[in-house]
C-alpha cells in the first residue's frame, strides 16, 4: 500500500498552489466584491489545462483522472470558491456526462474545446419540482422528424447564463421517468428556443453565477441526444457521483486553509497576556479541525482513486459528499468562533468562507439525498 | 545555442524546517521540495532565449540531488526544458559547493555549451558560491545577481543589481550567469506539459559516468558543516500608542535612528 501520491500530481499540486498564492488569492476580495471573475483569470485557468483536467489525452484532456481533480480542487479550496464553481460543474458535471454517456462523435467533438476552456459548459438537471426529487421533472423532449422539440425550464445552473454547451435533461418517456424515461441532450447555446432567465442572488459564491435557463420549443437535432434515448438518468448520477467526490476535495482545501488561518490567529492573537493558542479551549478546535481535515482528504483520495479504477463509487461518493460538505462547515464555523470579533467583519476572508461553505451541504445532492443513497447501498448489500 | 541550466531542489519557502537528528542537516520529513526560486529565474531565462531565438537553442537542467529531486527536473521538463539531467550518488550527500562545481564541471562539459545559467544563491544553505565556482572552475567570465539578459550575437549584455543600482557588463560567451530575483517571472508549467514530461528520458550518467568517483568529489571538498542551529526566536514587536500624527513621527523616528532601515 502506497498513500503517496503520484509525482505528476505533487507537481500539479505545487503549480496550483502558486496559481492560488499569486494570482487568485490578490483578486479574490474584488471577485467577491464585483460578483465577476476576470475574463483574463479565467483564459489563465484554461491554458494552465484546468478545463480538461481528468479527460483522456485523447480529447484534449490532461489525462489525470479524478484524483488529478481532487488535488486541483483541493488547492482551489483555499481561495474563494468562485473559481471551482465556474470549473467543477463544467468538468465534473458536464463534461462527465458526455464522458460517460456521450457517443465516440460527440466526445470528439464536444470534449476538446470543453478541455480547452474555448466552450463553458452546464448541467442542468434541477427544476423548480425536480430537486431532491431529480426524476420528477418536468421538462418535456418530443421526437419530430430528425429533432426533438424541447419544452421547459431549468433552474440554478450553475454557469448557466455563460455556458456555450448544455446538457439538458428531459423527459422523453413520463410512464418511465428514471426508469429509462430521462434523456440527456447537448444544446448549444444558438440554438433556436433556448433562452436563459434570471440571474440568481445568492448567500456566497460571489462571481460564480447560477441562472434559470428557459426552452421555448427549442430544437435539438436527433444527433444531439447525449448517447442513447432513456440513458439521461443513469449518466447524470454518474456525473454526479465525480461532482460529489469534487465537491468533497475542494471542502478539504478550505478546511485545511480555515485550519492554517485559525492556528496563525490562534499563535499571535494574545489575551490575558497570552496567545489563545496556549489555550484549550482554542486548541481542542484546532485539533478537530485537523482530524476532519485528514480524515477528509484520505477518503476523498480514496473515493477519486476508485473512480480511476472505473469503479462504481456511488456510495463512496456520498459518504465524502456528506462528510467533507459537514467538516467544511464546523472549520468554518470554528474559525469565525477562534477568531472572534474579526472573522465575522467583512474585512477578513472567514465570513465569506463561512457563507460560501453553507452551500456544500445542499448542492450536488442535499446530505439528505447522500444519506439514502448509502442506506439504500447498505441495506441492498445486507439483503 | 546550447544553454545549460544549473538547479537544484530545496525546502518549500513555507517548510518549517527543524534540524535533524544528527545536528548537521534538517529534518525532511513531512517537508515539500521545490525548484530552487533563483534557479527556477534561471530556467526561466534559459526559456525566454531560446524563444527569442526562435526556438533555435536547446535547454538542459542539470540537478545534482538525491532521488526525490527527479521531481524537480520533471518540473523543468514541464515548463519546457528539452532535456534533462539528475546526477546522484551517496558520496554527494553533504558535499559543499566546491565539490558541487567540480561534478557540475563534469556534467556540463559532458553535455556541451554556450551559456550556463544558475540561481544566484540557493534559499536553503545560502551560500551562493556554486555558479560562480562553476565559472572558475572552466575558466568562464561570469555575471552575477543579473535582473536583466541578453544574448546579442556571441555576447552577453546583463544588468547586475549593485548596492543602489544597475551595473551593465558586457561577457563573451560561452559565460556562466546567476539569476537573481526580478529577471522574470517564471512560467507554471501547463497540466498536458506535466503529463508529457512524465514520460521523459532522464539522463543519469552517475558519477562514474562522469569520470568522478567519491575519492575525488572528497578531495574536492572544501568545507564540512559541523552543526545547524535553529534561528532565534523573534522578539515581540514594538507598539508605538498615541495619536496616529504623534505616532507616525516616533515611528518615522524610531525607524531612522533605531532600527536604521530609514
Amino acid at each position: 500500500m502506497d498513500f503517496n501520491l503520484p509525482q505528476e500530481l505533487e507537481i500539479l499540486r505545487k503549480m496550483v498552489r502558486d496559481f492560488v498564492n499569486d494570482r487568485l488569492q490578490p483578486i479574490s476580495e474584488k471577485v467577491e466584491e464585483e460578483d465577476e471573475i476576470p475574463p483574463e483569470i479565467i483564459r489563465e485557468m484554461a491554458e494552465l489545462g484546468f478545463f480538461g483536467l481528468p479527460f483522456p489525452e485523447e480529447y484534449g484532456g490532461g489525462g489525470m483522472g479524478e484524483l488529478g481533480m481532487a488535488v486541483l480542487l483541493e488547492e482551489l479550496g483555499a481561495t474563494s470558491a468562485a473559481f471551482s464553481n465556474v470549473l467543477a460543474p463544467h468538468v465534473e458535471l458536464a463534461g462527465m456526462s458526455i464522458l460517460f454517456g456521450g457517443t465516440e462523435e460527440q466526445k470528439k467533438k464536444y470534449l476538446p474545446p470543453m478541455c480547452a476552456g474555448e466552450k463553458i459548459a452546464c448541467f442542468a438537471l434541477t427544476e423548480p419540482n425536480a430537486g431532491s426529487d431529480a426524476a420528477n421533472l418536468a421538462t418535456r423532449a418530443e421526437r419530430r422528424g430528425d429533432r426533438y422539440i424541447i419544452n421547459g425550464s431549468k433552474i440554478w445552473i450553475t454557469n448557466g447564463n455563460i455556458a456555450d454547451i448544455i446538457i439538458v435533461y428531459a423527459l422523453t418517456d413520463p410512464a418511465l421517468r428514471a426508469r429509462g424515461g430521462i434523456t440527456a441532450f447537448i444544446v448549444e447555446r444558438d440554438f433556436p428556443g433556448f433562452k436563459v432567465g434570471k440571474v440568481d442572488r445568492k448567500m456566497g459564491l460571489r462571481g460564480s453565477h447560477t441562472a434559470e435557463l428557459i426552452f421555448e420549443n427549442m430544437e435539438v437535432p436527433a444527433e444531439n441526444v447525449l448517447g442513447e434515448v432513456g440513458m439521461g438518468f443513469i449518466t447524470a448520477m454518474k456525473a454526479l457521483d465525480m461532482g460529489r467526490i469534487g465537491l468533497a476535495a475542494g471542502a478539504v482545501g478550505a478546511t485545511q486553509k480555515l485550519l492554517e488561518m485559525s492556528i496563525q490567529w490562534a499563535n499571535t492573537r494574545v489575551q490575558f497576556g497570552r496567545p489563545i493558542a496556549e489555550n484549550q479551549a482554542i486548541q481542542w478546535m484546532l485539533v478537530d479541525m485537523a482530524i476532519g481535515a485528514h480524515a477528509g482528504r484520505l477518503m476523498t483520495y480514496h473515493a477519486a482513486w476508485k473512480a480511476d479504477q472505473g469503479l462504481r463509487v456511488s456510495r463512496e461518493a456520498a459518504m465524502v459528499k456528506t462528510f467533507c460538505s459537514e467538516l467544511a462547515n464546523r472549520a468554518a464555523d470554528l474559525a469565525v468562533q477562534i477568531h472572534g470579533g474579526i472573522g465575522y467583519m467583512k474585512e477578513y476572508p472567514l465570513e465569506r468562507a463561512y457563507r460560501d461553505a453553507r452551500i456544500l451541504k445542499i448542492y450536488e445532492g442535499t446530505n439528505e439525498i447522500q444519506r439514502l443513497v448509502i442506506a439504500r447501498d447498505l441495506l441492498k448489500a445486507g439483503k | 545555442m546550447r544553454i545549460v541550466v544549473c538547479a537544484k531542489q530545496v525546502p518549500d519557502t513555507e517548510a518549517r524546517v527543524t534540524v535533524g537528528k544528527d545536528g548537521r542537516s534538517i529534518d525532511e520529513t513531512g517537508i515539500t521540495f521545490i525548484i530552487n526560486p533563483y534557479d527556477e529565474f534561471a530556467l526561466e531565462e534559459g526559456l525566454r532565449i531560446k524563444e527569442r531565438l526562435g526556438g533555435q537553442a536547446t535547454v538542459t537542467m542539470v540537478c545534482v540531488g538525491p532521488p526525490r529531486a527527479e521531481e524537480a527536473l520533471r518540473t523543468g521538463l514541464a515548463m519546457g526544458a528539452d532535456a534533462a539531467v539528475h546526477v546522484w550518488d551517496d558520496s554527494l550527500a553533504g558535499a559543499d559547493a566546491a565539490a558541487l562545481a567540480l561534478v557540475l564541471q563534469a556534467a556540463v562539459t559532458q553535455l556541451g555549451f554556450d551559456l550556463i545559467l544558475c540561481g544566484r544563491v540557493a534559499i536553503d544553505d545560502a551560500s551562493a558560491q556554486v555558479g560562480l565556482r562553476l565559472a572558475e572552475r572552466l575558466g568562464l567570465p561570469h555575471a552575477n545577481a543579473v535582473t536583466k539578459l541578453e544574448v546579442q550575437g556571441s555576447k552577453l549584455v546583463a544588468h547586475r543589481e549593485v548596492e543602489g543600482g544597475v551595473e551593465v557588463v558586457e561577457l563573451p560567451l560561452p559565460a556562466v550567469v546567476t539569476a537573481q530575483k526580478g529577471l522574470n517571472e517564471p512560467r507554471y508549467p501547463t497540466i498536458p506539459a506535466i503529463m508529457k514530461a512524465r514520460r521523459r528520458e532522464i539522463g543519469r550518467p552517475g558519477l562514474a559516468g562522469l569520470g568522478l568517483d567519491a575519492g575525488k568529489v572528497a578531495d574536492a571538498c572544501r568545507s564540512e558543516v559541523l552543526s545547524l542551529a535553529p534561528a532565534p526566536a523573534r522578539k515581540g514587536g514594538r507598539l508605538v500608542a498615541g495619536e496616529p500624527q504623534e505616532a507616525a513621527r516616533t515611528l518615522a523616528h524610531l525607524l531612522r535612528e533605531e532600527a536604521k532601515v530609514l
